[in-house]
């Protein structure tokens, strides 16, 4: 017994070391940097599961990126890609991964609002400096220091697609969202919110909705949109898809609405004939380039995958880039410093437009509207903040 | 609600209803004769969806024959399952079993998340499954009489194949007591693998139903339906194959109507179908079929 019991604490004891040895800050000192080896910049993003086409689309951007400039004030960058799967406890482990495991000093990710927030509760706690490509909800940066993103936030997405709208004569709108998503959620808010201050009335939102993640059939929150001339639907690409096929096989002739959590392939595959006509707003069209840094991207990504950069693929790869050039601007590898640099970013020459980080730690872009047409996005107009 | 509104949710609920009936009757078999709970059996839809899918994209069949196809390695997948996961816990206390099948349902779900990749793939169907009818101002596309259709041909076929054949009988049998048929001279063995097969056959030809109606299959796509058919097998009363299906036709109206008549709470779906299912069996412990059972000791 005394035996088994000695070998109990031993075992606590090895676990508890392992615990603080694991927790040990890692910042290394300015001074140090002839000694480092490699620099460790962590991704997170959703491979698999519902989102992972946003995931994969991000990660062809972020690769590139990551070929082109695989060194940081001369040492050689390692990144490391853990999968979060699109779920928010899946986001907060894949965090922790990075920064107590990885030793990451800065962090690129992730598509999807709901995982970005998961994840920013623990590097916030932690310390590390994180670039977000494409999450845009508000509460991502909202009350956080450490982090940043290179798109625009919801109200502005919001508005866009309320002024689009009525700008179409639009007079009666039904609102689908994805009650599991914060950033659905977030959205319908801020587009409801447009539509009163742009027409005077709640009138016109002749109905509101909602699924969760995973629901497949969406014939019930159809059923209730009446006369409506358009939907607006801010959820992902999949269950956009699925509900625009069951929309038009329930009679509904009029306008989808949506968001840049559409722009992806299988927003066409999976809802095909429906799809056709639907518009969204997004952050970048390849159509529309904007700064000079715009068409050597265009061209070095068809020559690596044979296809137009998606918007979430141009903004992985600014998210990198802005790391890098926060980085270089610190000139040190210490946490705290890329963090002071990345907040002050000012007139970024990226893919998707010039970056300047403001107060919130939000970038103010203009947004472009897309179409589907004939299978693809084609791009319809922009709009300034 | 409007006459028309109405029928046009009861439409789509049936056509819901049946597709959870179909999973439902596979967890109701296993539980019936091994007091299993399958958690795999969702899993099962999700292969025949991707097996289909694989038949039509890659092996460039015909879509019968890739259902055929998809039904039979289904099928197989099925029984391989049985033999090698549950056989040789049948004799140990039964929280063995129950863990082997949630260890067998991540299996499948990884291994398919590795194997046909993360990203949901886009599901064809065949072009008579997609024509749009109409029947005065009910709209509906015409995979919804289809579905409901093979449906009730199933359970017909099922039924007749439980309560006419030697293999039915036998299944029936091992339900009341495994040990005693064994000594009568039945083939335990073969009779559960009898019941796996049929299982993973109602599960592979609901998987293809459920991509017919929502044509996007991914690795984890059969999760929920299992999840829903598992609480349809339990509201019917576990066990009982009429019961599953009464169950699932039953859980798939309510949860379309309920979102239907009370539009502000759509979000909520699932939290009423599982409240449902509290309250049912709060005062119907053994479901809506179910006849209580000693317990067996």
């Amino acid at each position: 017994m005394l035996f088994k019991r000695i070998l109990n604490v031993g075992f606590a004891l090895i676990m508890i070391s392992a615990v603080l040895l694991g927790c040990s800050p890692a910042a290394e000192e300015p001074g140090e940097i002839e000694e480092i080896q490699e620099v460790v910049i962590g991704v997170y993003e959703p491979m698999t599961g519902a989102q992972a086409a946003g995931g994969v689309q991000t990660m062809q951007g972020v690769d590139l990126a990551y070929a082109q400039k695989d060194e940081v004030l001369g040492v050689p960058v390692r990144m490391v890609l853990v999968d979060n799967r699109g779920d928010k406890a899946e986001s907060a482990t894949a965090m922790t991964r990075l920064i107590e495991q990885e030793n990451a000093i800065a962090v690129v990710g992730s598509y999807g609002s709901s995982n970005s927030m998961a994840g920013g509760e623990v590097s916030e706690a932690a310390g590390v400096p994180v670039m977000g490509c494409s999450p845009t909800n508000p509460l991502v940066t909202e009350g956080k220091e450490y982090y940043f993103r290179a798109c625009f936030i919801d109200p502005f997405q919001g508005r866009v697609m309320a002024k689009y709208a009525t700008e179409q004569g639009i007079e009666k709108v039904a609102i689908i969202q994805n009650i599991s998503q914060d950033y659905s959620v977030g959205l319908a808010a801020f587009f409801k919110q447009s539509w009163i201050d742009l027409t005077g009335s709640e009138e016109g939102i002749v109905s509101e909705t909602s699924y969760q993640d995973g629901d497949q059939d969406f014939t019930a929150q159809l059923s209730d949109i009446g006369d409506a001339q358009a939907i607006f639907a801010p959820g992902y690409y999949g269950d956009a898809a699925l509900l625009m096929k069951q929309a038009r096989e329930m009679g509904f002739t009029g306008l989808f609405m949506g968001t840049d959590a559409w722009e992806a392939p299988e927003l066409v595959d999976i809802a095909g004939d429906a799809a056709e006509g639907a518009v969204f707003s997004s952050h970048y069209s390849a159509e529309a380039a904007t700064t000079p840094a715009s068409a050597p991207f265009v061209e070095a990504f068809q020559a690596e995958y044979g296809e137009a950069p998606s918007a979430m693929a141009a903004l992985g790869y600014d998210a990198y880039m802005l790391v890098i050039d926060a980085i270089e601007r610190a000139g040190s590898f210490d946490r705290d410093d890329i963090r002071d640099a990345m907040a002050a970013t000012e007139n970024f020459e990226g893919v998707t437009g010039y970056i300047t980080i403001n107060e919130t730690g939000d970038a103010v872009k203009d947004a472009v509207v897309l179409e589907v047409r004939d299978g693809a996005f084609k791009y319809l107009s922009t709009v300034s903040p | 609600m409007t006459f028309d509104s109405f029928f046009q949710n009861l439409a789509n609920g049936i056509s819901l209803g049946s597709l959870y009936a179909l999973i439902a009757i596979g967890y109701t078999m296993v539980y019936g004769i091994l007091r299993l709970i399958n958690f795999a059996h969702g899993d099962l839809v999700m292969l025949g969806s991707y097996f289909a899918f694989y038949g039509v994209s890659m092996f460039f069949l015909p879509w019968w024959a890739a259902f055929i196809f998809a039904v039979g390695v289904t099928a197989g997948v099925g029984v391989v399952m049985e033999k090698v996961a549950y056989r040789p816990l049948r004799e140990f206390p039964r929280i063995n079993l129950f863990t082997a099948a949630v260890a067998v349902s991540f299996l499948l779900e990884n291994l398919a998340i590795v194997i046909f990749g993360g990203r949901p793939k886009a599901f064809s169907r065949p072009p008579f499954m997609d024509k749009m009818l109409n029947i005065g101002s009910i709209t509906f596309v015409s995979y919804t009489p289809i579905i409901i259709a093979v449906s009730l041909v199933l359970f017909v076929g099922l039924i007749l194949i439980i309560n006419h054949t030697k293999a039915g009988t036998a299944m029936r049998a091992l339900s009341k007591d495994i040990e005693t048929t064994g000594l009568m001279g039945v083939n335990t063995n073969k009779t559960i693998m009898f019941a796996f097969l049929l299982g993973s056959c109602l599960a592979a030809v609901g998987g293809i139903l459920w991509a017919i109606k929502f044509p996007q299959i991914n690795p984890l796509m059969g999760v929920m339906p299992g999840l829903k058919a598992f609480v349809a097998a339990v509201l019917g009363g576990i066990g009982n194959v009429g019961g599953a299906m009464i169950g699932g036709l039953l859980l798939g109206i309510v949860e379309i109507m309920l979102v239907a008549f009370f539009p502000s709470l759509s979000g909520y779906r699932d939290a009423f179908s599982f409240a449902i299912l509290i309250l049912l069996l709060l005062f119907r412990p053994t479901g809506i079929m179910g006849e209580v059972q000693p317990e067996k000791v």
